[in-house]
C-alpha cells in the first residue's frame, strides 16, 4: 500500500516537473484524443465507488465519471478509473494524472484556492459523524472525552475531529491510518473506541465491513458540513463548465421528471421548449459547451437523473439505507438545485 | 564549461599526441560535461516545476510550516496540541521516527547477534531453529509482517476493560501495554546524572585496570567495583534528591487507561516488525563474519590454553567485527528507512505526519523535498557514526 502511494506521489511529482507539454493541450482535447475520461475515484467505498467481483465499478461518484464521459464522448463506458487514497488524490489531479476527481471530496476554501482546484456542484451533502460499538454504552458524542479515535489520514475529517474535541474541551487519542478499509478494520478489531468519518461512509462501512452491523451505533451528532463534489484543475474553464453542467443536467432532469426510462418519450413527444433545448432537439446548448448536442440526452439515457443515481447507489433500498434528506430536490426540502439550462 | 571545446577538438585533433590525447585533459573535460549535464537537468526540472505549479495555481513555499496544524497526534515525545504549528507537528513525527529507529537498531543488533551465534552452535536443534527463523523472516515482505504484528496485537488482546493484569499496575490490552512509572521529580534527573557519572567512572576503572595489567602482568577484576558504582551513585543521588517514592499508576478511567507509561500497539508492532526483520539479516552477517576468521586461529588459541569465552572475546570477535561493521551499517540504514512503513499501521512517524501535512496543505513538492532531506540526514548521520566506529576498530597496519 505504502509503496503504491509513495510511487504515485513520486510519479505525480515527476509529472509536475516535466509534464509541461502534456498539460498545454486542453483537457477536452486530451480526453477526445484518448477516447476516455481518466477519473480519480475512491479505492473502495461501497455506494460511492467500489469495484464488484468482476472488476466493474459502481457508485454515486462513479456515476458522475460516467456522466462526464457520456456528455463528452457519447458513451458512459469510456472511463478509466484510477483508484486513489485520500492522500494521493490531490497530487493526482494537480499533476494531470486524472481529468476529474470524483472521490467523495469535501469542497473547502483552501482546496478551492491554494490546492489549485475548481469544484463542480455538490453531488452529495454529507456531514461528519461518529460510530461506536453499542456495548460501549455511549449515546452522545459529548460523552467521548478521553476516547481513542480511528481516523483516516489526509481528510477534512482529521481536522474536524481535532476541532470538535477542542471546542468541547475534551481530549482524544487519534489512531491515524492511511487506507480507509484498514481504518475500519482497526476500529472493528476494538483498537479504537470510536471511528469518525462522513456519516454516509460510516453507514457504508457498517453495512459492508462489520461482522455484525447491528452491534454498532452511529451517534446523532453531525459535527461538520461535508459537501462532496467532483473537482477539476484550475486553468481550464471549458472543461470545468462541462463537468459542472453534466452534474446540473442530472439535477434538472430529476426536477423535470426525465429519467432513463422515459427520456426517449420526451425526445419524441415533448413540446416544452425548455426540455427540447436540454435534450438537444433544438440545438445550441451543446455547441455552447463544446460537446455534442445530445450531451444531456446521453447522460440521462445512460446514467440516469440524480434521483435514479441516488436511489441506485445509496438510497433506502441499498445496504446503506440513506434517506434523501439534504439531498432531496430544492422543491422537496433539500439542497439539490440546478440553474436554468438555457 | 561548455561542450564546444571538447567536441571541436575531438573532431580536428590528431588521434595521438596533442592536448586531446592527454588523459588528464580528457578526464577534466568529461567531468566538466557531466557537471554541465547535471546542472542543466536540475535547472530544467526546477524551472519546469515552478512554472507548472504557478500555472496550476498551487501555492508554493514553506510558509505553511508556521501555520496551525489543527490535527491530533497520538504519540508525542514533546508537548504537542492541535493548535501547534505544522513545523512542530513535523518535529513530533521526526522524533517518533528517531525513537523507533534507535530502539530498533539496538534490539535488532542484540537479537541478530544471538541468532547469528546460535546458527553456529553445535546444538542441532538450536542451529536449525535459528536457520528456520532467518529463512522464514527474510523472505517475507516487511509490510506484510507489520500488518501481521498489528493484527495479532489488536485482534487477540482483550479490550481495556478486560485487560490482562500480569502484575499489579500492569495492564495488557489492545490499547497497549501500560505500566507504572515513578512520579516526575527532580531527584530522578539527579539519579540519571549519577548513572552517567558512574559509566564514565567505569571507563576510568577499566583504563586503570589495563595499565595495571600491562605494568604488573596481573589481571584486575573490574566487574564488582563497576557494579558497585553503577548502583551506588544513582542511589546516592536519589537519596540526596529526597528519596521520592510516588508512583504514577495506570488506572482505568472512562474509556481508557490513564497515567503510567503506555507502549501503544502501533509502536510495538512497528518495533517488533523492524527488529525481527532486520535481525534476520544481521544474523547472517554476524555468522559470515565469525566464519571468516580462520579456524586455525581458534585452534592455536586453544593450544595456548585460552578458554572458549576468551577465544571469542580476544581472538575471534575483534577480527570478525571488522568484517561485520560495514554490512551491518547498511542494515541500520535500511531499518531507519523502513520505519517509514509505519504509516500503514498508524504509528505517527515522520511519513505519517508529513502525509497529513501534504494533504491538508496540498503542497506535495515542498513536503517531498522535506521527506528526502530528513531521511538523507538521518542516513548520513548513521553512516558517519558507523564509519567512525569502523575506523576505530580497524586493524592498524604499519
Amino acid at each position: 500500500m505504502k509503496s503504491i502511494s509513495l510511487c504515485s506521489i513520486a510519479f505525480s511529482v515527476a509529472l509536475t516537473t516535466v509534464a509541461g507539454s502534456a498539460m498545454a493541450a486542453t483537457t477536452l482535447e486530451a480526453v477526445k484524443a484518448r477516447g476516455s475520461v481518466q477519473c480519480g475515484v475512491n479505492v473502495g467505498l461501497p455506494g460511492f465507488s467500489a469495484p464488484d467481483s468482476t472488476g466493474k465499478w459502481s457508485g454515486l461518484d462513479v456515476d458522475y465519471c460516467r456522466a462526464v464521459a457520456a456528455a463528452v464522448l457519447g458513451d458512459a463506458k469510456k472511463v478509466s478509473y484510477i483508484p486513489l487514497s485520500a492522500q494521493q488524490r490531490f497530487q493526482a489531479l494537480q499533476s494531470g494524472e486524472v481529468d476529474l476527481l470524483s472521490r467523495n471530496t469535501t469542497w473547502t476554501l483552501s482546496r478551492d484556492t491554494s490546492t489549485g482546484f475548481n469544484f463542480a456542484p455538490t453531488t452529495f451533502y454529507d456531514g461528519q459523524g461518529f460510530m461506536v460499538a453499542k456495548s460501549l454504552g455511549v449515546k452522545s458524542a459529548k460523552d467521548l472525552n478521553g476516547a481513542t479515535v480511528c481516523v483516516q489520514q489526509g481528510t477534512t475529517t482529521e481536522l474536524n475531529l481535532a476541532d470538535y474535541f477542542r471546542a468541547n474541551g475534551m481530549t482524544f487519542k487519534p489512531v491515524v491510518i492511511e487506507q480507509v478499509d484498514q481504518t475500519f478494520d482497526t476500529f472493528f478489531s476494538g483498537r479504537c473506541d470510536v471511528v469518525t468519518d462522513d456519516s454516509s461512509a460510516l453507514a457504508s462501512e457498517r453495512a459492508s465491513a462489520a461482522k455484525k452491523p447491528d452491534d454498532y451505533l452511529i451517534l446523532p451528532e453531525i459535527i461538520s458540513k461535508e459537501p462532496l463534489a467532483p473537482a477539476v484543475r484550475q486553468g481550464d474553464d471549458k472543461w470545468f463548465a462541462i463537468v459542472k453542467w453534466a452534474v446540473f443536467a442530472t439535477f434538472d432532469a430529476e426536477e423535470k421528471g426525465i429519467s432513463s426510462a422515459n427520456v426517449d418519450d420526451f425526445v419524441k413527444n415533448s413540446k416544452d421548449p425548455d426540455i427540447q433545448r436540454i435534450l438537444g432537439v433544438s440545438p445550441g446548448l451543446g455547441a455552447a459547451l463544446g460537446v455534442d448536442e445530445k450531451w444531456a440526452y446521453n447522460i440521462i439515457k445512460q446514467v440516469g437523473n440524480y434521483g435514479e443515481i441516488f436511489e441506485r447507489n445509496v438510497g433506502v433500498n441499498t445496504p446503506l439505507k440513506l434517506e434523501r434528506g439534504l439531498n432531496a430536490q430544492w422543491n422537496k426540502g433539500g439542497l439539490i438545485y440546478a440553474p436554468p439550462l438555457r | 564549461m561548455t561542450v564546444d571545446p571538447f567536441t571541436a577538438v575531438s573532431r580536428t585533433a590528431p588521434p595521438r599526441g596533442g592536448w586531446a590525447g592527454d588523459p588528464r585533459y580528457r578526464a577534466l573535460a568529461l567531468q566538466a560535461i557531466a557537471v554541465a549535464v547535471i546542472v542543466f537537468v536540475a535547472w530544467y526540472l526546477i524551472s519546469n516545476t515552478i512554472a507548472n505549479l504557478a500555472r496550476a495555481n498551487v501555492a508554493s513555499g514553506y510558509a505553511y510550516l508556521g501555520r496551525e496544524a489543527s490535527f491530533g497526534i497520538s504519540e508525542t515525545l514533546i508537548d504537542y496540541a492541535p493548535n501547534d504549528s505544522y513545523g512542530r507537528a513535523i518535529l513530533v513525527g521526526l522524533l517518533n521516527t528517531l525513537k523507533v529507529s534507535v530502539v530498533g537498531i539496538v534490539l535488532a543488533t542484540l537479537l541478530g547477534t544471538l541468532v547469528g551465534i546460535a546458527r553456529l552452535s553445535s546444538n542441532w536443534l538450536l542451529s536449525h531453529v535459528a536457520e528456520a527463523y532467518v529463512e522464514l523472516i527474510r523472505n517475507i515482505p516487511l509490510l506484510l509482517q507489520l500488518l501481521f504484528w498489528y493484527t495479532v496485537i489488536t485482534e487477540t488482546l482483550p479490550g481495556p476493560r478486560q485487560a490482562f493484569r500480569p502484575l499489579p499496575g500492569v495492564f495488557l490490552s489492545n490499547r497497549g501495554l501500560a505500566f507504572p512509572v515513578p512520579n516526575a521529580d527532580p531527584a530522578w534527573s539527579l539519579a540519571a546524572a549519577g548513572l552517567l557519572l558512574a559509566f564514565v567512572g567505569c571507563f576510568g576503572v577499566r583504563a586503570w585496570a589495563r595499565r595495571r595489567l600491562a605494568q604488573t602482568g596481573r589481571p584486575v577484576g573490574i566487574l564488582l567495583p563497576c557494579l558497585g558504582i553503577l548502583v551506588g551513585l544513582p542511589a546516592l543521588a536519589w537519596l540526596i534528591g529526597g528519596a521520592p517514592t510516588g508512583i504514577n499508576m495506570p488506572q482505568m478511567q472512562g474509556f481508557n487507561l490513564v497515567g503510567g507509561v503506555v507502549c501503544t500497539p502501533e509502536f510495538t508492532a512497528i518495533l517488533a516488525g523492524l527488529v525481527v526483520y532486520t535481525a534476520a539479516f544481521i544474523a547472517e552477517i554476524v555468522r559470515s563474519g565469525i566464519l571468516a576468521v580462520s579456524h586455525g586461529q581458534t585452534e592455536a588459541a586453544t593450544a595456548l590454553g585460552l578458554t572458549r569465552g576468551q577465544i571469542l572475546r580476544l581472538i575471534t570477535l575483534p577480527q570478525a567485527l571488522r568484517l561485520i561493521i560495514p554490512p551491518v551499517t547498511s542494515q541500520y540504514l535500511n531499518l531507519a528507512k523502513n520505519s517509514s512503513l509505519a504509516v500503514a499501521i498508524g504509528y505517527p512517524d515522520l511519513v505519517s505526519v508529513l502525509n497529513t501535512t501534504m494533504n491538508q496543505t496540498g503542497q506535495a513538492v515542498e513536503n517531498v523535498v522535506l521527506f528526502m532531506s530528513v531521511y538523507l540526514t538521518i542516513s548520513l548521520a548513521i553512516a558517519a557514526f558507523m564509519n567512525w566506529y569502523n575506523a576505530h576498530i580497524a586493524l592498524v597496519e604499519r
